[in-house]
């Protein structure tokens, strides 16, 4: 059996269903509390589960960031929500310095079994502060692993083994994406480990994530009404990434775009470019192309922001670029 | 050593398909000289070559898509034998035996997939025509090579053609219209004296050498430009330069859409029966696609001529790099009003679109001014 729901309420349900089946899990962040949470994804929690498990915190990223880090040292389950990646920086020091290398730093006696879960991306007019893509900051760093659920499925499903993991996990929730709406099967399982086919092709594989999918799959939908078939992967986890998926994409459509919101300059894109010369030159028929934001603060004017950003017609622009 | 490179024929140009090559190597090549014929997203052009030489290597392979400036053949200057020039060491690396007359050519691009299946499939890559993104050699190439079929076809079908010269069109005016502060003055300037002369000289013609209204119209437009400097040339750099000669562009419909605008030479010191000639001569050679590389790129300012089924008057959209465009509408009986009296007229409106970074209103309205009074004494125009 399916059902359709939003990304919102797949998330919700998961937090939810976290919270319903281990006394160890919490959820701690500026207005998850009273308010529901920025974007609703805790409303109702407060008055389930209590002021113990639904805390809401004072704006300060770097304490209460720390705070998750000791209460996962000390046992507990942690689900931190800081707000958007870019009051991340904040807390950018307990999450490089701390959380990524406690079990390294105590020679594997301790480990922070900690989620924090934040929302990232452009696209809403909230201008360049608050509409930056940083993830590719966070794939940098060995010691946590980075999620990018980008589908109603992995909104629901990645959660639970993220909460398993015995290591650090941070979630990137795309703000485009909330009201995406899906089908879930009933008993979605889903790994954080994987990139996964989501739609097959032959011509141009287009490499992807997070808020960018819908936009690849809008322009391999374009590209197919002119004949040319486009492979869409969706990397799913930008930290450790899946070179395997990557490489056989590659050996099967031997033209690449990858699509990826952060800047080009040491951006995510750059790095899978850099596997896929390491693990599939070979196989190339054209250079890989980029579709990333223009290396500009992310405008407030619509009309500029959507010109800064990776676009349908931009990718199916690029890829027709490969096929001579 | 002479480099013969991919011209740009015009602003919308940025790569070229080389059709066929019109000579080979040790042919000797004059100045003028159609050498070639590339596929531009508009039409196929032959493409002359301006200096004179023997060929020493042609470079370009047919089929081959390259971007303006690629050094498509390598002339050899008179004197010159690839002996001498193997001996020049300024051009070849020294220690390097058996290298061909010049620098070691570009690297072709051969994408590393194909590379791979060619190696594996056995195929020679050297005789392997590139379909790929500026003439790369791709897989499917080798794959085509390898089953012994032709190459995929580089040129493009009529129907992509279409696009393909939308796409140029789209491109050069919208850059026009982007980058050039247009403005526009118009004149309504009466025919009677000009038609009766065309009339009384063509009654004398035997049919196939009589004037059209349009090449007088022409000839009027490159006699008055001789004192409007400023309307002929174009905008590079940041700044005017001046054109040399006068050299109009014609603006041709074709019959499956879009126009091209090849150019008159010369036309300010040409007489109307030659200028007719070549006008007759480029309007077939355009509609049937073999126009010539100095026709395409050497347009120094456009004339477009709506005639018989045009509207009354046109402002149009200047093609850049060129500074100004004159229009002429359909030609009309309208009245007039002259010396107190209203009469019906033969008339056309002329208009002048013009780039205000170059040219000021006031200069633009002599000039159209001059135009009228010039097809006011016909006689005086056939020079």
């Amino acid at each position: 059996m399916t059902r359709r729901l939003s990304y919102r309420e797949a998330m919700r349900e998961a937090m939810h269903e976290a919270l319903a089946g281990d006394p160890r899990v919490f959820l701690m962040g500026e207005d998850v509390g009273r308010y529901g949470g920025t974007y609703a994804f805790s409303k109702g929690f407060l008055e389930e589960f209590g002021p113990e498990r639904i805390r809401d915190t004072p704006l300060s990223e770097l304490g209460f960031v720390g705070a998750g880090i000791g209460a996962a040292l000390g046992g507990m389950r942690p689900i931190v929500e800081v707000m958007t990646v870019n009051f991340s920086l904040l807390a950018l020091d307990q999450i490089v310095n701390s959380a990524a290398l406690f079990r390294h730093m105590s020679g594997g006696q301790f480990s922070v079994p900690l989620v924090i879960r934040m929302t990232t991306g452009a696209g809403r007019q909230l201008a360049a502060q608050h509409s930056h893509s940083l993830e590719g900051w966070y794939a940098h760093i060995p010691g946590i692993r980075v999620l990018a659920p980008a589908t109603v499925e992995d909104a629901r499903g990645m959660l639970a083994p993220a909460l398993a993991d015995p290591d650090p996990v941070v979630i990137f929730e795309h703000a485009g994406l909330f009201n995406v709406e899906g089908e879930l099967a009933d008993d979605c399982k889903v790994d954080i480990s994987s990139a996964k086919v989501r739609r097959e092709g032959r011509d141009v594989a287009i490499i992807t994530y997070g808020g960018s999918l819908p936009k690849a799959l809008a322009a391999a939908e374009t590209l197919a009404g002119e004949s040319i078939e486009a492979e869409v992967i969706d990397l799913r986890v930008l930290r450790p990434l899946d070179t395997a998926t990557i490489a056989a994409a590659v050996a099967k459509c031997h033209r690449v775009v990858v699509v990826d919101e952060n800047w080009k300059s040491g951006g995510l894109a750059a790095e899978v470019v850099a596997r896929i010369m390491e693990h599939a030159f070979f196989e190339l028929d054209a250079p890989v192309a980029r579709v990333c934001s223009e290396e500009v603060p992310i405008p407030y004017a619509r009309h500029l922001e959507e010109a800064a950003l990776p676009q349908p017609e931009k990718i199916v622009a690029a890829v027709k670029g490969l096929l001579g | 050593m002479i480099e013969f490179k991919l011209p740009s024929l015009g602003a919308d140009m940025d790569e070229g398909t080389l059709l066929e090559w019109k000579v080979g190597v040790g042919d000797t090549v004059k100045k003028g000289q159609v050498v070639a014929v590339v596929d531009t997203s508009k039409a196929a052009v032959d493409v002359e070559c301006w200096q004179e030489g023997s060929v020493g290597e042609l470079l370009a392979e047919v089929g081959q898509k390259m971007p303006v400036g690629t050094v498509m053949a390598k002339l050899l200057e008179p004197g010159e034998t690839a002996e001498t020039i193997v001996g020049t060491p300024r051009v070849l690396p020294a220690g390097r035996a058996g290298a061909t007359a010049a620098a070691p050519p570009p690297r072709r691009m051969i994408s590393p997939a194909a590379r791979k299946h060619a190696q594996e499939k056995g195929v020679d890559l050297d005789k392997v025509t590139g379909s790929g993104p500026h003439g790369a050699v791709t897989l499917e190439d080798v794959e085509h090579a390898a089953a012994g079929l032709a190459p995929p076809a580089a040129v493009l079908p009529a129907a992509d053609k279409a696009g393909e010269m939308r796409r140029a069109i789209a491109a050069a005016m919208a850059r026009s219209k982007r980058e050039i502060p247009h403005y526009y003055v118009a004149e309504d300037i009466p025919l009677v004296k000009a038609l009766a002369w065309l009339q009384a000289g063509n009654a004398k013609r035997p049919m196939a050498e009589r004037l059209l209204p349009a090449v007088l119209l022409f000839k009027a437009v490159a006699v008055a430009l001789k004192r409007y400097p400023e309307l002929n040339g174009y905008w590079r750099d940041g700044g005017f330069v001046p054109a040399e000669r006068i050299n109009l562009g014609v603006a041709i419909s074709l019959r499956q859409g879009g126009l091209i605008a090849p150019a008159l030479l010369n036309a300010d010191a040409k007489p109307l029966t030659q200028l007719m000639q070549e006008l007759t001569d480029l309007v077939r050679r355009t509609r049937a696609g073999s126009l010539r590389s100095s026709e395409m790129s050497e347009a120094t300012i456009t004339v477009t001529n709506l005639g018989d089924q045009g509207s009354q008057a046109v402002f149009g959209v200047i093609y850049p790099p060129q500074v100004a465009l004159v229009g002429f509408g359909r030609v009309t009986e309208r009245p007039w009003a002259e010396n107190g009296e209203l009469k019906a007229l033969p008339m056309v409106t002329a208009s002048l679109s013009a780039d205000h970074r170059v040219s000021d209103g006031h200069r633009g309205a002599l000039f159209l001014r001059e135009l009228a009074d010039l097809l006011q004494r016909p006689e005086d125009l056939d020079r």
